[in-house]
């Protein structure tokens, strides 16, 4: 059984990013507006209107790169990624494909008592797309809207290494990542609404082996506890498959968390051709070492730093640091609340 | 006639109060009611706004106080360029009926200018095309020769200025769309370097190559129109933070000693004959106001075409993409779904030029072809930027023909590469990058317009339009008016 295969897990997360205004155009971010009261020529795809790069979520770009030990390229540029789909304008996304904002980073994190290191391949900026509204459900639907509120706010995604070799660890991946975007205030972090969004790239392959199996992309898992669920089905989904002799099919699938199961959404086989060729409305952005250097002087501590001085300096243990650092706030109050009252 | 008068000579009369806006915008308007029917160059006429603007001008001149050397003036736009409020179509039933919530930025500087717009012109369906012949709705007619085409894409823009149906257009070039259809109206077409007019507002086909640039009734109308659109604006991105110099103000200084570099390239087989000693003439008259020829090569001007034709529709195919029936324009009704709306109504929208680039461009940038077509495009243009690069370490300016041959007829060029074979001039200039300009270098034997073409360096308008002028100025050409009875 699954005994016999080694788990091979890669996360690809979306961050929404907390600017104020878009990526490309200056309409607003903030949620929850009546629909298409947040947009303008630009983040409709209106005939001849043209992006402009928001420099503070560049920023923001650059803060999680250092975070998270990434190099920031000097020269990167934005491409466009197409596929036609009535939540987004121009049936092309401006993201970065060739030339991302930042490679190379890792994560140190602890799953069932040990440490890890993850790798992360890259950091790219990309747009996010609208809304569809459907009277009734999707599949009875007569009619459906769409709302470009959401179409153009920046997104950061986070490419892991496939470096996670179980569920557990996919989870506590995402949690670092997570205390980090919110520490650095780059993003909310909210799951349930979707400003952070996880999906995984997960392949089981004979222990030993040197050549991964084939993966299978995972969407739709709102929360930790659906990463880790969803993932466990899927290990036993695909080891189920593996030992009767069946192919695992590249594919990507939905997770179902009433259901409890993945089901398949659409074969990577018949995937996309996304025709990425550079975006010519924007010149490569130019990130000077300057620059870089200037928004590394204003890193906050980062979580786990923070943690490890907790538990030297107030003889914290593990759990409790942990905890006390979760959030930016709490650790702030309990440092408040040491300074005011001496020994906690 | 007012209609008959340049830019400057027009509002030199408006400042003397010889005339006024008014009158103006009122003679061009009777003249599009009873011109325009033959020379089909107007898509939409704005008579009433255009008259409410210029009883402002009106009120300006009055009050001593003009805004520009364009108040008043009565002006045409390509329909490539969204207009506030006015439907703006490329030409295409797909945009038949789409009114833009906002100008471009062209169209603002215009109207900040005190400029006044008659109406939108006709041009080849999102610009694509050499000929007008790709409209959605109808051809426009060569003012020279009514059964001849006016030359595209922007081929309303150039009749309309060659039948004193607007005082000067703007227009945009993507592969010679402004000098083509210039050459073959005989009239003064501008393309500046890219990114010296902004893009913002002008309906995208090849975001790299497009430019907007004026057609005009003379070389100083020209200098004049630039100044009023040219400079940095910060929703374009690539429209560049180059200083505008005053491009009226150096027009006189001649081109005693400058360096003019003759391409070898351009004087090749299936060059009409007329065209070419049209143009050798008018080096000979550049030579003669104290120019300095000599030949250059441009080796690789002849893989130009293929890489436009690569790069161009790869383009396209993206920008186009957004006419899919859900956000804005013809949404074709009855569809089974989503799939279905979108090929019925791109189906039904676009034309067959269109389609057909749509598909040479997403073919070019499909995985597994990619390299061996866009990406080798791109590094044939490379080239042909390096060719003008070491030409213009050795010459000022480079004169060539702007087209192999004048004006065809309307029907006459039926397989899409003849059609194509006509821009092999004028695109090298636009894959570099560089301003150009045609300018009327004389008629054929039957009485048809010849442009001889000026090539500059990046930001060079100045020398450019300089070297136009004082060939302008020693001839007589722009004397000569095409007949048109009402």
């Amino acid at each position: 059984m699954s005994g016999e295969y080694e788990v091979v897990i890669g996360l690809e997360v979306h961050a929404q990013l907390l600017t104020r205004t878009k990526m490309f155009c200056g309409c607003s971010t903030a949620f929850g507006a009546p629909p298409n009261t947040q947009t303008c020529p630009v983040c409709q795809g209106m005939p001849g209107s043209l992006p402009v790069i928001n420099r503070r979520a560049v920023e923001f770009g650059i803060k999680t790169a250092l975070a998270i030990g990434c190099s920031v390229n000097a020269d990167n540029r934005f491409a466009r990624k197409h596929y036609y789909y009535p939540d987004m304008p121009k049936n092309y996304q401006i993201s970065q494909y060739e030339e991302p904002l930042a490679v190379h980073g890792h994560l140190d994190v602890e799953a069932a008592g040990a440490a890890r290191r993850i790798g992360i391949e890259r950091l790219h900026l990309e747009e996010d797309v609208g809304k569809l509204v459907h009277e009734g459900s999707l599949e009875t639907a007569q009619s459906s809207q769409v709302d470009f509120n959401r179409a153009g706010v920046p997104l950061m995604e986070i490419v892991s290494k496939p470096d996670m070799r179980a569920p557990e660890e996919a989870a506590a991946y995402l949690r670092a990542l997570r205390a980090i975007v919110v520490y650095l205030g780059v993003c909310d972090g909210n799951m349930e609404e979707g400003s952070l969004r996880c999906d995984a790239n997960i392949s089981l392959r004979k222990r030993g082996a040197a050549e991964y199996g084939t993966k299978v992309e995972i969407k739709n898992m709102n929360s930790f506890r659906n990463v880790q669920h969803a993932l466990e089905y899927e290990i036993k989904r695909q080891a189920r498959a593996l030992d009767t002799g069946e192919r695992i099919v590249q594919e990507t699938r939905l997770w179902d968390p009433d259901k409890a199961h993945t089901v398949s959404m659409r074969s990577k086989e018949f995937a996309h051709d996304y025709r990425y060729f550079p975006e010519p409305d924007l010149p490569p952005l130019d990130v000077e070492a300057r620059w870089v250097e200037a928004v590394r002087a204003t890193l906050p501590e980062l979580p786990a730093a923070r943690r490890a001085r907790f538990m030297e300096a107030h003889a914290l243990s593990a759990y409790d640091a942990g905890l006390l650092t979760g959030s930016r706030a709490l650790a702030d109050y309990f440092e408040a609340a040491v300074a005011g009252c001496g020994k906690p | 006639m007012l209609t008959d008068l340049t830019i400057h000579e027009l509002a030199g009369l408006f400042r003397r109060k010889a005339a006024t806006p008014t009158q103006a915008a009122r003679e061009y308007l009777d003249r599009i009611a009873a011109l325009d029917p033959k020379v089909k160059a107007y898509l939409t006429v704005t008579g009433e706004a255009a008259l409410a603007r210029a009883a402002e001008a009106d009120a300006r001149f009055q009050a001593g106080a003009p805004l520009s050397p364009l108040d008043g003036v009565p002006l045409g736009l390509k329909d490539v360029l969204c207009t506030r409020g006015v439907r703006t179509t490329c030409g295409s039933k797909i945009l038949e009926s789409f009114v833009p919530p906002y100008d471009a930025t062209v169209v603002a500087r215009l109207q900040r200018a005190g400029a006044v717009v008659l109406g939108k012109l006709n041009m080849d369906e999102f610009a694509m095309g050499s000929s007008t012949e790709n409209s959605g709705f109808f051809t426009t007619r060569n003012p020279w020769d009514l059964s001849r085409v006016p030359g595209g894409s922007s081929g309303g823009s150039a009749a309309a200025v060659a039948a004193d149906l607007a005082a000067a257009t703007l227009g945009t070039d993507t592969g010679g769309s402004i000098r083509q259809p210039a050459a073959f109206c005989g009239n003064v077409g501008l393309k500046p370097t890219y990114g010296r007019v902004s893009r913002y507002g002008l309906v995208a086909f090849a975001s790299s190559l497009d430019q907007i640039g004026p057609f005009t009734k003379d070389v100083e109308d020209a200098a004049l129109m630039l100044q009023a659109i040219a400079g940095h604006d910060p929703k374009d991105s690539t429209s560049a933070t180059v200083p505008v110099p005053d491009y009226a103000a150096g027009l006189g200084r001649g081109v005693e000693g400058l360096r003019v570099g003759i391409p070898a390239e351009y004087f090749i087989d299936g060059l009409d004959p007329e065209v070419e000693s049209a143009v050798r003439a008018a080096i000979e008259i550049l030579r003669g106001l104290g120019a300095k020829t000599e030949s250059v090569s441009l080796p690789h001007t002849e893989y130009g075409l293929a890489a436009y034709y690569l790069i161009g529709p790869a383009e396209a195919s993206s920008n186009l993409a957004r006419y899919d029936g859900v956000k804005y324009g013809l949404r074709v009704p009855g569809s089974r779904d989503l799939i279905d709306m979108y090929s019925r109504t791109r189906g039904a929208g676009f034309g067959a030029e269109v389609k057909r680039r749509v598909m040479l461009g997403t073919y070019a940038l499909s995985a597994g072809y990619h390299d061996a077509y866009y990406g080798k495009a791109q590094r044939v243009r490379t080239l042909v930027q390096r060719d003008f690069q070491h030409a213009f370490e050795r010459v000022d300016v480079i004169v060539a023909p702007t087209t192999p041959s004048v004006a065809f007829k309307v029907g006459e060029k039926a397989d899409p590469l003849s059609m194509y074979l006509n821009d092999v001039f004028t695109i090298p200039v636009n894959l570099a990058g560089l301003p150009g300009v045609s300018v009327p270098a004389g008629f054929t034997r039957a009485g048809l317009p010849i442009g001889v073409q000026v090539i500059g360096k990046a930001f060079e308008e100045e020398t450019v339009l300089r070297t136009a002028k004082a060939y302008e100025t020693a001839t007589e050409w722009r004397k000569r008016k095409p007949e048109l009875a009402a």
